[in-house]
């Protein structure tokens, strides 16, 4: 057990049981996973992507590459966590993952042996032998590659999207965020501090110091309740994942550990878009490790992560402890461990041949060549020590080779980065929205002059917001520990076997991985990256990038920020989708709407049909009816006696004004404007490039009053256009349009029986004639009744407000039962719309075709002035040789709906059937389709052919009205 | 030029991999050429390629901007298939996947052309229908299509929410078995690699700056690394199309938009063929590394910026779910986002522009990668013979003022409705 | 994502608007066909400030000018359209 006796941030009343690889352990409230294993002397942790090296943890952050887990169980099961990020919770189960059978025994590490033959990108040059080879090569490349298991069962919980706005938005509450962020919750300001941690206090946490004279921790906490108390919000284990545009910020905001179940809200995660005027960026900064090899080893980590092991957890890593200093940072490690009561030698990597004054052993002109070790950990590391080869035996390693501004969000928002060579850093420059960096993330260090720089920054921004200029004096501090020479920062440097030393730890990149990618011509950061994977990993390359950036700058004898650096792009750290998505996953991806008369229908146990937003019936058939027994059921009846069905959500524009005929002319291609008063007709739209656009109905409800129909799916379509040619074309016409689609529910009835039915509710007690309106009332209820047909039978719809519909229609299905009719369905309608040859948008209205395609080239207005007129023209939209609307009927087998028109077996399409039915009462199999100069080939034999469905079957072209051509039947 | 090849990458493993040179050279560019190429993507490369091998020019040039497949080629989720409705572009697709069948092969270099199968999933009746419609225009011009039931996609396809309450249940499918994913960055490298062996001086970090224009005929282009003369230039800068096309004077039915698409964190394999979907704008594969690639519907403005609206990820990972549920915990590892050359009709553009000796390959919206070969050896044979194959004949400038356009999804005139 | 502040209801987010086209691409009813084509199938497409149509789709409806940079999303002004446009 390395659990130190006292000390760190963990409850030592609280233990934590929890399973890893099968074995259950004890952890403490507040343990990382990670610490917790550490506590317990687990080491190995995971094993890498490609040579399934044994790999502990390297930090104790959210940049962890190695120590990856899978946790949870069922529809919280989550591959690939951070076993860094991931707080112990009771019933915790965790397992290691890329490894078979075992973590300690792993098969995979057989590529280990054979690494020399599988360089950076060694699958360009082999697996040939054409695709079907490829794919048994891909067979097993893809079993070998993906870490963790997949998730496969659905989520079980809850995600959320929650909006907020602000005047300042910290992200990171660290020193400087919470400095910030007090200042401006002071002052007045809505503040929202963020941060990753479910702690505020950052790298306090790690290194104790006296603020105010407070101790650290104690300081943030007051901060954190200040802010609070003075309305801000304080968002802990919430991420900034990325910063968009016009200052739009998200967060993923963890309610619960990865595959924890969630609190009596059965939230997860919840996706905050916060719109801030200012952000302050208190991210701080990612320590690097050191290029040497066997760095990858277990027991090898990072410098900072070994004191946040001991300060924040109380665990002590290691006994014999060597710490490798590329910056001063590392004589804190080295101090921290001594305190702690390891042995200690700290090995000074950069120029120097003293550091006097350390209370730990010091040795300077050190090399390190390599560490040698295995799945236990590091046992020893091969250093030269004034150029003699030493020996140094330990079981921690711990690198400090310096820090990177963490700068990701900066660079979202469109910022720019100034290369620190002293440091080996970016830092963060030009910023373009209203982003500001501050503290480690803008690379300020000291604890102080932090402190110093955010409340500079935070009174600055008030300033800028209009509020009361606060308090300036940052707060006095006092630091501990050794602070070490003041040297210079470590210029990158390697003297090992290149093969070994690893740059991107999670997908084993190797120095030699980059040398071999830059001789073969790979010498844009972002081949490099796309080559060798580099930074591709899930922990985004936030140890490696800089790292392969600096070799690649070596390589190319160049500064490093001649060679550029990769884009950086969201998410920050990566976010779960079920959290991308929130709510809307699901059935609310895509919500559905309902009809006015949903409920009436449902009560009959319709077959139901997705029809743009709504759900339509699709036929009522009986008990022990087929869809096509009771389509074809309800359709005779329409023909026979009388049918009814809900066509509600027809589009439907109430356009009123002394210009509304004027303006229709403008939309639609036919007559429309001579209308009589009391009168209506069929019409279309063009688009613009002069092709169909919809179709509908037009009324002349008064002088001034129209009423536009269209179809259901086109109806936003149709809202926006009328809403363009009016505001935009026409603005000079005194027209208003009220979209009224939803506001009055519509019910068609149709066939024999249907003028007589209907008659009785109309104030004149006749029905209209056809293509004529007139007006009704039910219980009080006004009615509309258009005699339009659809159906090709004598046919009315009844227009009414759409919360008295299910009056009518119960009035309605109760005569049109009696009377020995039925209700229909879509599929009845389909029919029957075939049958007597209309066409529909989506099937022949396909936006391909033109009114002369269809046959209605003689309905176009002449003079134009329409919308779509001037594209109409083009020559090819007139040109002979265009598909035609025909009607076809069955000569063998019934029609397949969307096959193929051949003149031969073998011969290319000239057309295809948009839409197949039968006559309803004689029956026979008849269609509609689309024929390349199908009027001209009347009588013409073709094939019908649909080879998905293995039928070809011969078909005669006919005109396209199957039903009462004379057209007597709907005239009455 | 070592070959690739299992024998030598083992020969070379036992060397320190000291014996592999550069892919490509780096050289200056000349004064002149026979023909230039602007624009290193993947059709570009191919392009120089096929005038080398295919057309036998021999000073050929390619003139990139920034890096080589730092374009689109390398933003898009990688699908390859030629299974579309309408038959001038079924055909033009079908040319392409041919010539990715041979690809790899073809260019000693391995890109990965994996034919685990595209499909199509339908939600409706009138779905299946659809698809069974493009299924037998496919057949009946020779392309693969196949429907697959319920049943057969389930297996296919163990995870797909196939419940009768799901949002989109699932009626059938149509699959392209040829269809797959090919690993987009080795395409520009492979067809780099393999044009530089045929002596085609690939330019980096150069930036045509303008033309010389002469009578109406092109004289010569100029860069940011100097005039070359020449009187043949293919334009392939999809994204940039516009701005290329303002340097020589003209301008194009093109408006840059831009397309996101992410991955998720890598596990092992959940997905084994291309998603799509009939009804809703989503695409689903999975890598070979072990990544669900994603995407859906385009910003639907114009754009240079290369930076996306964040509800355009959160609406393809809700459609995503709905489909696959089981995704809901996998995470977003990367996201990202191209400039995508929005024609009006949906269709690319491949042909004369009206400077002479000035040929465009663009419009590609957001399904050039496909086209790859296929737009590279139309263009190639364009330049070299001075008009369009007749392949890429539907596809011309032309055809916007004659009314001929290719309209895939009959969405009309706009190039935010493609 | 932008915030374009609509003249009638303040700022809102992009996702509440929907982009049309180019002022200048705006084709009168009564132009000439050739006028019509060209203007419908050729855009400038500048990468750079740019005046453009949007609608406040998911607001009050309203047609706006935007005057919008296409590279770095700057929308420097924002009016209703006037009559004519």
């Amino acid at each position: 057990m390395s659990r130190l006796a006292a000390g760190g941030m963990v409850r030592r009343d609280r233990p934590v049981s929890f399973q890893f690889d099968g074995r259950t352990y004890q952890g403490l409230e507040g343990d990382t996973l990670a610490s917790a294993l550490l506590a317990n002397g687990v080491r190995l942790m995971g094993r890498s992507f490609k040579y399934h090296r044994p790999r502990g943890a390297l930090s104790a952050g959210v940049e962890e590459p190695n120590a990856l887990v899978q946790v949870g169980q069922g529809g919280r099961f989550e591959p690939n966590t951070r076993a860094t990020d991931l707080y112990l919770y009771d019933g915790l189960v965790a397992e290691s993952q890329n490894r078979w059978p075992g973590l300690a025994l792993d098969l995979g590490a057989v590529n280990g042996l054979i690494s020399r033959f599988i360089p950076a990108g060694f699958y360009y040059k082999t697996f040939f032998g054409g695709p079907k080879a490829w794919l048994v090569f891909e067979h097993f490349i893809r079993m070998a590659a993906g870490l963790g298991k997949p998730p496969t069962r659905p989520e079980a919980d809850a995600f959320e999207h929650r909006s907020a706005f602000c005047d300042l938005l910290v992200v990171g509450a660290g020193p400087a965020g919470l400095q910030a962020a007090l200042q401006a919750a002071r002052a007045g300001a809505r503040v929202i501090l963020v941060e990753q941690d479910r702690q505020v206090g950052g790298t306090i946490c790690r290194d104790p110091a006296l603020i105010e004279g407070q101790e650290g921790l104690a300081w943030a906490k007051a901060a954190g309740a200040e802010i609070l108390a003075a309305g801000g919000r304080v968002l802990l284990r919430t991420t900034a994942i990325g910063y968009w545009d016009h200052d739009l910020v998200t967060l993923v905001e963890r309610r619960v550990e990865a595959g924890q179940a969630p609190g009596l809200d059965g939230l997860s995660q919840r996706l905050w878009h916060v719109r801030a005027k200012r952000t302050i960026l208190a991210t701080g900064a990612l320590e690097r490790p050191l290029l040497f090899s066997g760095n990858d080893l277990p027991q090898v980590m990072l410098s900072t992560a070994v004191r946040t092991w001991i300060q924040r957890f109380g665990v002590l890593p290691g006994r014999r402890a060597l710490v490798l200093a590329g910056d001063d940072d590392a004589y804190r490690t080295a101090d921290l461990l001594q305190q702690a009561g390891a042995g200690v030698t700290l090995l000074e990597l950069r120029q120097t041949t003293t550091v006097p004054g350390q209370p730990f052993p010091v040795l300077t002109d050190v090399k390190v060549i390599k560490a040698t070790g295995g799945a236990g950990g590091v046992r020893a590391v091969e250093i030269t020590v004034k150029g003699q080869r030493q020996t140094l035996d330990c079981d921690l390693v711990a690198m400090a080779g310096g820090f990177s501004p963490v700068v990701h969000l900066h660079m979202q928002a469109g910022g720019a980065l100034d290369w620190h060579e002293a440091d080996g850093s970016f830092r963060p420059v030009s910023p373009r929205q209203n982003q500001i960096c501050c503290g480690a993330a803008n690379g300020t260090a000291g604890l102080a002059e932090t402190l110093a720089e955010a409340q500079a920054e935070a009174a600055a921004v008030l300033l800028t917001l209009g509020f009361n200029r606060p308090d300036l004096a940052p707060p006095s501090v006092q630091s501990a520990g050794s602070s070490g020479p003041g040297l210079p920062g470590l210029p990158l440097a390697s003297h090992g076997r290149a093969k070994t030393t690893f740059v991107d730890f999670q997908n084993d990149v190797t120095l030699s991985d980059i040398d071999l990618a830059w001789r073969e011509g790979y010498r844009s950061v972002e081949h490099l990256k796309r080559y060798t994977t580099l930074g591709m990993a899930t922990d985004q390359g936030k140890t490696s990038n800089i790292l392969g950036l600096t070799q690649l700058a070596a390589l190319e004898q160049r500064p490093v920020p001649a060679v550029g650096t990769t884009t950086f792009r969201p998410p920050y750290t990566p976010v779960t989708i079920g959290a991308l998505a929130g709510a809307a996953a699901g059935g609310h991806s895509a919500p559905r709407r309902r009809m006015p008369l949903h409920d009436q229908h449902q009560a009959l146990n319709p077959l139901w049909q997705p029809l743009g937003y709504w759900d339509r019936p699709r036929a009522y058939p009986r008990p022990g009816e087929t869809l096509h027994q009771a389509a074809l059921r309800e359709a005779r009846a329409t023909r026979t006696t009388v049918g009814l069905t809900d066509v509600s959500t027809l589009a439907k524009f109430d356009i009123q004004g002394p210009d509304a005929g004027v303006f229709l002319e403008r939309v639609c291609a036919t007559r429309v404007r001579q209308l009589a008063v009391g009168r209506g007709r069929y019409t279309f739209m063009l688009r613009e490039d002069g092709l169909l656009m919809d179709d509908g109905t037009v009324w002349r409800l008064a002088e001034d009053r129209w009423l536009l129909t269209s179809s259901s799916g086109g109806a936003d379509r149709m809202a926006a256009h009328l809403s363009y040619v009016r505001k935009v074309l026409a603005p000079e016409l005194k027209v208003s349009i009220a979209n009224v689609q939803e506001h009055w529910a519509a019910v068609a009835c149709a066939g024999p029986l249907a003028a007589s039915l209907i008659a009785p509710l109309l104030i004149d007690g006749a029905a209209p004639a056809h293509m004529g309106l007139g007006r009704g009332v039910l219980d009080g209820t006004p009615l509309l009744v258009l005699a339009a047909s659809y159906s090709g039978e004598r046919a009315f719809e009844i227009y009414l407000a759409a919360d008295q519909s299910a009056g009518l229609w119960r009035h309605l299905a109760d005569k049109v039962l009696a009377a020995d009719g039925a209700l229909y369905g879509l599929e009845a309608l389909e029919i029957l719309r075939i049958e007597k040859g209309h066409v529909v948008v989506g099937g022949e209205i396909d936006g391909r075709t033109t009114p002369g395609d269809l046959g209605m080239a003689k309905m176009l207005r002449p003079g134009g002035g329409y919308f779509g007129a001037q594209a109409l023209q083009r020559p090819a939209l007139q040109a002979p040789g265009r598909v035609q609307l025909v009607g076809l009927e069955a000569m063998g087998s019934v029609i397949p709906e969307g096959s193929m028109l051949l003149t031969a077996p073998g011969a290319a399409p000239e057309g295809h059937v948009t839409a197949a039915g039968l006559r309803v009462l004689q029956g026979g199999s008849i269609a509609l389709g689309l024929l390349r100069n199908g009027e001209a080939r009347l009588g013409e034999t073709l094939l019908a052919c649909s080879p998905t469905r293995g039928v070809t079957t011969p078909v005669k072209v006919v005109s396209t009205v199957f039903h009462d051509p004379a057209g007597e039947r709907y005239r009455g | 030029m070592k070959r690739y090849s299992a024998f030598n990458l083992f020969r070379e493993g036992l060397n320190g991999h000291k014996g592999w040179g550069p892919a490509w050279r780096s050289p200056e560019p000349a004064r002149s050429y026979d023909a230039v190429i602007i624009g290193g993507g993947g059709h570009g490369l191919a392009a120089a390629y096929y005038l080398a091998k295919i057309q036998g020019l021999k000073r050929i040039a390619v003139l990139e901007r920034g890096w080589i497949g730092g374009g689109n080629t390398g933003r898009n989720t990688t699908i390859v298939r030629s299974n579309y409705r309408q038959p001038q572009i079924q055909r033009l697709l079908e040319f392409s996947l041919k010539l990715w069948e041979g690809l790899s092969e073809e260019l000693n270099y391995n890109v990965m052309f994996s034919q685990r199968g595209a499909l199509f999933l339908g939600h409706s009746d009138s779905d299946m229908t659809r698809l069974a419609e493009r299924g037998d225009a496919l057949r009946c011009n020779g392309i693969d299509a196949e429907l697959m039931t319920p049943g057969q996609v389930a297996r296919l396809i163990p995870l797909l929410d196939m419940s009768d309450r799901a949002r989109f249940p699932v009626h059938g499918g149509l699959i392209q078995r040829r269809g797959g994913t090919a690993r987009h960055d080795a395409v520009a490298w492979g067809y780099a690699r393999a044009a530089d062996v045929r002596g085609v001086d690939i330019i980096q970090n150069c930036e045509v700056t303008g033309f010389d224009i002469r009578g109406g005929r092109i004289a010569g282009i100029r860069t940011s690394r100097g005039d070359i003369a020449t009187d043949r230039i293919g334009m392939s800068v999809a994204g940039a199309s516009g701005q290329v096309a303002a340097l020589a004077g003209f301008t194009l039915p093109i408006e840059s938009h831009l397309l996101q698409a992410f991955v998720s964190e890598p596990v092992k394999p959940m997905i084994d063929t291309v998603i799509m979907s009939q009804s809703i704008h989503c695409y689903i594969s999975q890598s070979d590394k072990g990544e669900v690639v994603l995407g859906g519907d385009p910003d639907l403005y114009p754009t240079y910026s290369q930076k996306g609206v964040p509800y355009r990820l959160e609406e393809v990972a809700g459609q995503a779910i709905s489909l696959i549920p089981a995704l809901s915990r996998l995470r977003m590892l990367r996201s990202w986002a191209g400039t995508t050359d929005m024609s009006f009709d949906g269709s690319p553009i491949i042909g004369t522009t009206p400077v002479e000796g000035l040929f465009i390959n663009g419009g590609w919206c957001y399904g050039g990668f496909k086209a790859t070969p296929g737009a590279g050896w139309l263009l190639a044979h364009t330049v070299a013979t001075g008009a369009p194959h007749d392949i890429n004949a539907p596809f011309g400038l032309d055809r916007f003022a004659a009314g001929a356009t290719v309209d895939e999804q009959g969405t009309g005139p706009m190039p935010q409705a493609h | 994502m932008l915030l374009i502040t609509c003249p009638h209801c303040g700022e809102r987010a992009q996702a509440e608007f929907t982009y049309e086209r180019p002022v200048q691409t705006v084709i009168a009813l009564d132009a000439p066909v050739e006028v019509a084509v060209e203007t419908l199938y050729n855009r400038a497409n500048p990468r750079g400030w740019s005046w453009e149509l949007w609608r406040h789709t998911h607001g009050c409806g309203a047609w706006l000018k935007l005057h919008r940079h296409t590279a770095t999303h700057e929308v420097a002004a924002v009016a209703l359209l006037e009559a004519g446009a």
